[in-house]
């Protein structure tokens, strides 16, 4: 097989995959390869027809497409190579390297105009974005219709396809997809009967909630789950119920929808097949990489970025985060693979209270700038809240919030100095609790 | 197929693993015969939803037809997958008991087994078999090892006899529903009524046009009661009995190596702990005697009875949120306990081939020859000139089980098959385009599905779906408006959004004209 070898591949031309390759053009680095599976670039924001994009990062109101569109206007104006239609089937870190000038990574690639071929990076970015969940893993029970569509394939369908895929539905799960598509929906003339939602908070964003369902009246039954799927060949209703605090549903709550379509918006997965054939260790919390300060992966020169890493609320914040990869893969590249650091030097950052998960993971903190964003989420719906970082048991930030929601992406700024006088064994974490309720470690 | 009425030697009444292991066996002939299914593809009832296991055949009564049936057809089973070139695999098996007395049960088992023939039967204690099994229920006490059986692809086994059946000459009437049947008139009347009766030949009305035949064979899996009592003496009654199953992402695939059988109950094998041939890991099924036949509906008790019986197998059962889908598939069982292979009560040349429950898809490979041999009693066959008929079939290409050598030799060859339309089991276009283009091809979502997997991994078709049905729309040149996910009613999308350009409406008007 031919093998290629570039300097910098990002797997991925979505926004992710978009901006990491800017930033890494803007350190400095020229030979960059973008691939993309799609027949263009720009990922699922080509979908995304509403607007509601690009608030923090262009100040305007832009769609998905018009997004995408800044992004891939810019990285043509910088002349760096988009090869669409083309796969990464397999990842693999190039063994028993001894020279110098091969390290790197070893990518094979399909596609329909040049075949299979392999390409040799020095660095690799990650940035596959992610999948949504399907029906079986809600294990909802019932006939196996057509009709059931998840909702964003139902947004490709009609958005892009301009296909119509239902008249009468139901939407399982207030993800922002579900709430998007609730709206989508109702302008194509379809009836939107409710969202229904497994647990007593919304997974989406508060002002999807308010624009999408409340705008147009469409009912959303927290608690709410879907217990019967009727109808052979194409849904001819479903059955929802109220659920228990076990989320089991309670008997005698049961009602039907006469429908022929259900929606499912049931969370997203991130999409690491390529990532696990390069051995790259996965958080079972994100379902994405574990990385450092760098973005770096377990892999080395492997680094993630955007919903591959962790499902992200916003856009803006996925080309932040790919920017740091593109910037620190390219640092690593003039490295010459040469860091300083190594995994056993990582401090791992442990996360208490309602912090669910945080990315990055783990940190070097001879390695650190000297602000460096953490992105978490809360497990819980929260009224007024205390963010708190400890270093040992020093307490070196602590910020109150009003709100915190699952569904949105919180973030703190951790400081270099911070570490000044503090041991390299001592714990780093950071908290997140309600502060009227008490707090136990 | 036109309104004329068309004449065959025998007409095979069901499209299922059986009707096209029958089928395949009788174009070793010279005789016209054909199959009748009512849905748009084979394999769409029991045979589509099942374990996929090629039973030992320790389990079945000694002297029955599932027992002799089970030894011969599993034992041509290995040898069938190489003619055919659909996937097989010897995993093994365990029969555990979590009880000391079960002991005495495992024994029968193994005697009676002994008695069927299946060779390499041993019973070891719970630690050997966890040694075997590392997760394996801790509390298993004794455990029968079954390293004869195995685990093949129900979808494929069926495409690939309906296939190579369809090859060699059997003609397959799809979307072709049997309502009624006329037995033969011995004479023709002079009365004009009477000519729709050819002499000797049974009339088999469908939703389509006539069918006519001189024998039926009645494979017609849970309505083959149904079919029987159209036209015999007596009645014949069928339970559809029906099992659930959950299958697992391929990232549990490994969980165990053998299929892990409970101690058989009077409604079967019970639930089993099983890699699919395919790399998933599956369990299921549970046994419910459900009124109709048509319920192949999962059930919330259901799901949650496979999961709770399956943790006495195993000892960390993967989570929920593991599972990519659950279905469940209708066994037809028959209050006689044995399959039914016999002529039909004051009927000749109508031979029932129903009661095909479990062991049914590991005896597939001997019940077409063994309804052949009894065929052979009442009707003349004479085989095929040496060299006509083809016995063997080039299975789907499956990308992904090649080295990436041997893909890249592929794909230079023609561009489709680098073009990756699955993503989670990475299925290339190329190979839906052979789906398609087969003898018997996939017209449906479904039917892409069964046979080169598009659509079945861990996403269940959220990013292919679209674009498997352009493909599909292209390749049949139709609108992608008539794609379906199975069935004629099985619509998957409605039309366009809004009119471009007033070319849908201009449709529209056309489809009303018709």
């Amino acid at each position: 097989m031919k093998i290629i070898n570039r300097e910098l591949l990002v797997i991925g031309g979505g926004p992710a995959g978009l901006a990491a390759a800017v930033g890494a053009y803007e350190e400095g680095i020229r030979d960059i390869l973008i691939l993309e599976r799609d027949i263009e670039a720009g990922g699922i924001l080509n979908q995304c027809i509403h607007n509601g994009f690009g608030l923090h990062t262009f100040k305007e109101e832009l769609t998905g497409p018009e997004y995408a569109g800044r992004y891939i206007d810019k990285v043509n104006g910088l002349g760096i190579e988009i090869k669409t239609n083309s796969m990464v089937i397999d990842l693999k870190p190039v063994e028993n390297d001894e020279n110098k000038d091969s390290y790197g990574n070893l990518a094979t690639v399909v596609s329909r105009s040049e075949g299979m071929y392999q390409i040799k990076a020095k660095a690799v970015i990650l940035a596959m974005g992610c999948r949504e969940r399907p029906r079986g893993a809600l294990n909802i029970p019932g006939f196996r219709p057509a009709g059931v569509f998840s909702a964003g394939t139902a947004q490709r369908l009609v958005n892009i396809e301009g296909r119509n895929v239902g008249k009468d539905v139901v939407i399982l799960g207030s993800g922002d997809i579900g709430l998007i598509m609730a709206r989508r929906m109702s302008l194509e003339g379809a009836r939107v009967h409710c969202v229904l939602e497994l647990m007593p908070y919304s997974g989406g964003l508060k002002r999807n909630i308010v624009q999408c369902l409340e705008d147009y009246s469409i009912p959303l039954h927290l608690s709410h789950t879907v217990i019967d799927v009727k109808g052979k060949e194409r849904v001819t209703s479903i059955v929802a119920a109220q659920v228990d605090e076990n989320l089991q549903p309670i008997p005698g709550t049961e009602k039907e929808y006469k429908c022929d379509t259900l929606l499912l918006s049931v969370g997203l997965i991130p999409e690491n097949e390529v990532s696990l054939s390069a051995g790259i260790e996965i958080s079972p919390i994100t379902n994405g990489p574990v990385v450092d300060e760098a973005m770096e992966t377990s892999c080395r020169g492997v680094f993630a970025c955007g919903n591959v890493l962790h499902v992200h609320d916003l856009v803006d914040y996925v080309s932040d985060e790919a920017d740091v990869a593109g910037r620190k893969a390219a640092a690593f590249i003039r490295s010459q693979g040469e860091e300083v650091n190594t995994k056993e030097h990582a401090r791992h950052i442990e996360t208490l209270g309602a912090v669910r998960y945080v990315v990055p993971q783990e940190i070097h903190s001879d390695n650190l700038d000297d602000e460096q964003i953490f992105r978490f989420r809360v497990s819980k719906p929260m009224g007024r809240s205390k963010i708190v970082v400890s270093i040992g048991d020093k307490t070196v930030m602590s910020k109150n919030k009003m709100i915190m929601a699952p569904g949105e992406m919180e973030n703190i700024t951790f400081k270099k100095k911070w570490l000044e006088g503090t041991g390299a064994d001592d714990k780093i974490s950071i908290s997140a609790f309600e502060i009227d309720k008490e707090f136990v470690i | 197929m036109g309104t004329e009425k068309v004449n065959f030697d025998i007409a095979i009444i069901g499209g299922g693993v059986t009707g096209c292991s029958i089928a395949r066996e009788l174009s070793k002939y010279t005789i016209k015969a054909c199959v009748i299914e009512k849905n748009t593809d084979i394999g769409e009832g029991t045979s589509k939803a099942n374990s996929g296991i090629v039973h030992g055949g320790f389990d079945a009564e000694p002297g029955s037809l599932k027992a002799k049936l089970n030894i011969e057809g599993a034992g041509s089973m290995a040898a069938l997958s190489k003619e055919l070139d659909f996937p097989y695999k010897n995993n093994g098996s365990m029969v555990i008991s979590i009880t000391e007395d079960g002991l005495a049960v495992l024994e029968d088992l193994k005697a009676r087994g002994e008695k069927n023939g299946v060779a390499g039967l041993e019973i070891i204690s719970g630690n050997k078999a966890r040694v075997l099994e590392p997760n394996l229920s801790k509390a298993v006490k004794w455990a029968l090892h079954i390293p004869s059986s195995g685990i093949v692809c129900p979808f494929n086994l069926t495409v690939a006899l309906g296939e190579n059946a369809a090859e060699n000459g059997v003609e397959f009437f799809l979307n072709t529903e049997v309502l009624g049947i006329d037995k033969p008139t011995q004479t023709v009347g002079k009365d004009e009524s009477c000519h729709k009766n050819n002499a000797g030949f049974y009339e088999i009305r469908t939703d389509k046009a006539n069918i006519r035949a001189k024998m039926i064979i009645n494979a017609a899996g849970v309505y083959g009661d149904f079919i029987h009592n159209m036209v015999a003496s007596n009645k014949e009654h069928l339970i559809a009995r029906r099992g659930e199953y959950c299958l697992y992402d391929k990232k549990h695939g490994d969980f165990t190596e053998r299929t892990i059988f409970q101690l058989p109950s009077k409604l079967g094998k019970g639930v089993l702990v099983t890699p699919t041939v395919h790399g998933n890991m599956m369990i299921g099924p549970n046994a419910f005697d459900i009124d109709g036949k048509e319920g192949n509906n999962t059930s919330k008790a259901g799901l949650d009875e496979i999961m709770d019986k399956a943790r006495h197998s195993v000892e960390a059962l993967p989570p929920r949120s593991g599972i990519i889908t659950s279905f469940a598939g209708l066994r037809a069982h028959s209050e006689r306990d044995d399959f039914i292979i016999e002529n039909a009560l004051g009927c000749d040349n109508f031979i029932d081939v129903i009661g095909i429950e479990s062991p049914g898809l590991s005896c597939a490979p001997a019940i077409g020859p063994f309804v052949v041999e009894f065929v052979k009693k009442s009707m003349r066959l004479e085989e095929k000139p040496k060299g006509t008929w083809n016995g063997n079939r080039k299975g789907f290409t499956h990308m992904e089980e090649m080295t990436f050598e041997e893909r890249a030799e592929i794909i230079a060859e023609d561009g489709r098959y680098g073009n990756i339309i699955c993503r989670c089991e990475s299925v290339s276009e190329g190979e839906i385009i052979e789906a398609i283009n087969r003898p018997l091809g996939a017209t449906t979502l479904d039917g892409i599905k069964r046979r080169v997997r598009g659509g079945s991994g861990r996403c269940q078709g959220g990013f292919c779906m679209p674009k498997v049905m352009e493909i599909l729309a292209r390749e049949l040149n139709v609108d992608v408006s008539d794609i379906h996910k199975s069935g004629n009613e099985s619509q998957v999308i409605f039309g366009n959004i809004r009119d471009i350009d007033g070319v849908e409406q201009s449709r529209e008007v056309e489809n009303e004209n018709h």
